[in-house]
């Protein structure tokens, strides 16, 4: 049947095995991943702590409490930290589940995408608020 | 994407009981131990099934194994395993019994509780009954050249090695690839294509520990790559599941720890 023709080839299994060879990376992926995962320990606890003052505090005082240099640095650390290991995260992730060439890159530019776009949204809106533009 | 429809052959038909060992020969009928066995001949075409099986515990020997060997022997000739040393040194008789790889012939009837399901060991592509295609298994080995290694002329002797580095192997070279950690690793069932593996990486880092061989850059330069070695995300089934007690995913973490340590 044709819809169970599979794509026949009669490569050996070391060919196969051997592939295009070694992409001598994924250390620097690897690395990142750890050292972003170190920082986000303090800078998650520092977003909870600072999410948590502000509970029910009015516009203004957010708004002001947002714009102190101290507060403002940590969360633009957050923001930075954050999302670059969420993007290598996913990288990982679809790298192990999407098997579809053509799906794997979209998903993959679709993933670097997302966080750059979140993340200068959030940068953004943290600079307008930190230089008193709101 | 992630294949959410199994193969034509995956789909399990109802098997056959087969009738329980009568006394004879004026020897008592021991306990009876109910085996239950995944079955599929390439041969007749059919889906696989589980077949039941009665194994009469006084007339054999007390491991799984012996118990697989009493019923090719006494009841189904037809039943297929693959079985050599029977002491936990060859690795053939690895599959998959109460739910976990293992050797058939180093794990006893006794440890199981209740009924003994056989499978063979998961995500290969099965040749019959308990066999399990191992070919891109080996070539996966053999890809990380498993040999010593130099540059230097070969001595008159040996090549020497100090008691210390000589310990670095321990818990490495014990590996008899039977490769119950690697199919039991959800990195490899999804990307066994390029993914080496924990076996097969445990085989690299005990020939990158060994402080005679001379080619650890370019043992290194062949496994850095996304899949080959960073599919590993230490779920470590690999060591739960051992039958010799190793630890392969602490040993694909040195190997992690040598690529960061060759950069920084």
């Amino acid at each position: 049947m044709a819809s169970d023709h599979v794509n026949q080839t009669m490569r050996t299994e070391m060919s196969r095995v051997k592939g295009l060879g070694a992409a001598k990376s994924g250390t620097e992926h690897f690395w990142q991943h750890r050292i972003t995962a170190i920082a986000n320990i303090p800078l998650a606890i520092a977003f909870i702590a600072i999410v948590i003052s502000l509970q029910g505090k009015s516009r203004e005082a957010v708004l002001h409490t947002l714009s102190q240099p101290l507060v403002a640095i940590l969360m633009l650390l957050f923001v930075c930290s954050g999302l670059f290991h969420m993007r290598l995260g996913m990288q990982v992730i679809i790298e192990d589940y999407v098997h579809g060439e053509a799906t794997k890159i979209a998903a993959l530019i679709a993933n670097t995408f997302f966080a750059i776009l979140v993340g200068v949204m959030c940068v953004y809106a943290l600079l307008r608020i930190g230089f008193g533009a709101i | 994407m992630v294949e959410l429809t199994l193969p034509k052959n995956s789909r399990m038909v109802p098997g056959k009981t087969w009738p329980k060992p009568a006394a004879h020969d004026g020897k008592a009928l021991g306990k009876l131990t109910e085996f239950r066995i995944y079955r599929w001949n390439p041969d007749d075409g059919g889906q696989p099934r589980i077949d039941t099986y009665f194994v009469d515990r006084a007339d054999c020997g007390p491991m799984i194994l012996d118990g697989l060997i009493w019923i090719k022997s006494k009841i189904d000739p037809t039943l297929t395993f693959r079985r050599s040393c029977r002491e936990g040194i060859c690795g053939s008789c690895s599959m998959n019994i109460d739910g976990t790889n293992t050797l058939a012939c180093t794990k006893g009837m006794d440890e199981v509780d209740g009924v003994i399901k056989i499978y063979p060991l998961p995500h290969m592509p099965v040749i019959k009954d308990l066999v399990p295609d191992l070919t891109r298994f080996y070539a996966q080995h053999a890809s990380i050249e498993p040999w010593l290694q130099t540059t230097t002329p070969e001595p008159e002797k040996e090549w020497k090695q100090s008691r210390d580095d000589r310990e670095k192997i321990d818990g490495l070279y014990e590996c008899i690839l039977c490769a119950c950690c690697s199919t039991a690793c959800p990195s490899y069932w999804w990307n066994s294509d390029k993914f080496l593996g924990p076996a097969v990486l445990l085989q690299a880092y005990r020939w990158l520990i060994d402080s005679r061989d001379e080619n650890k850059g370019e043992r290194l330069d062949n496994l850095e790559d996304p899949f080959r070695l960073y599919r590993c995300h230490t779920i470590m089934n690999c060591a739960n599941t051992c039958p010799k007690g190793l630890n392969p995913a602490r040993a694909i973490a040195e190997i992690k720890k040598m690529m960061v340590v060759r950069q920084i």
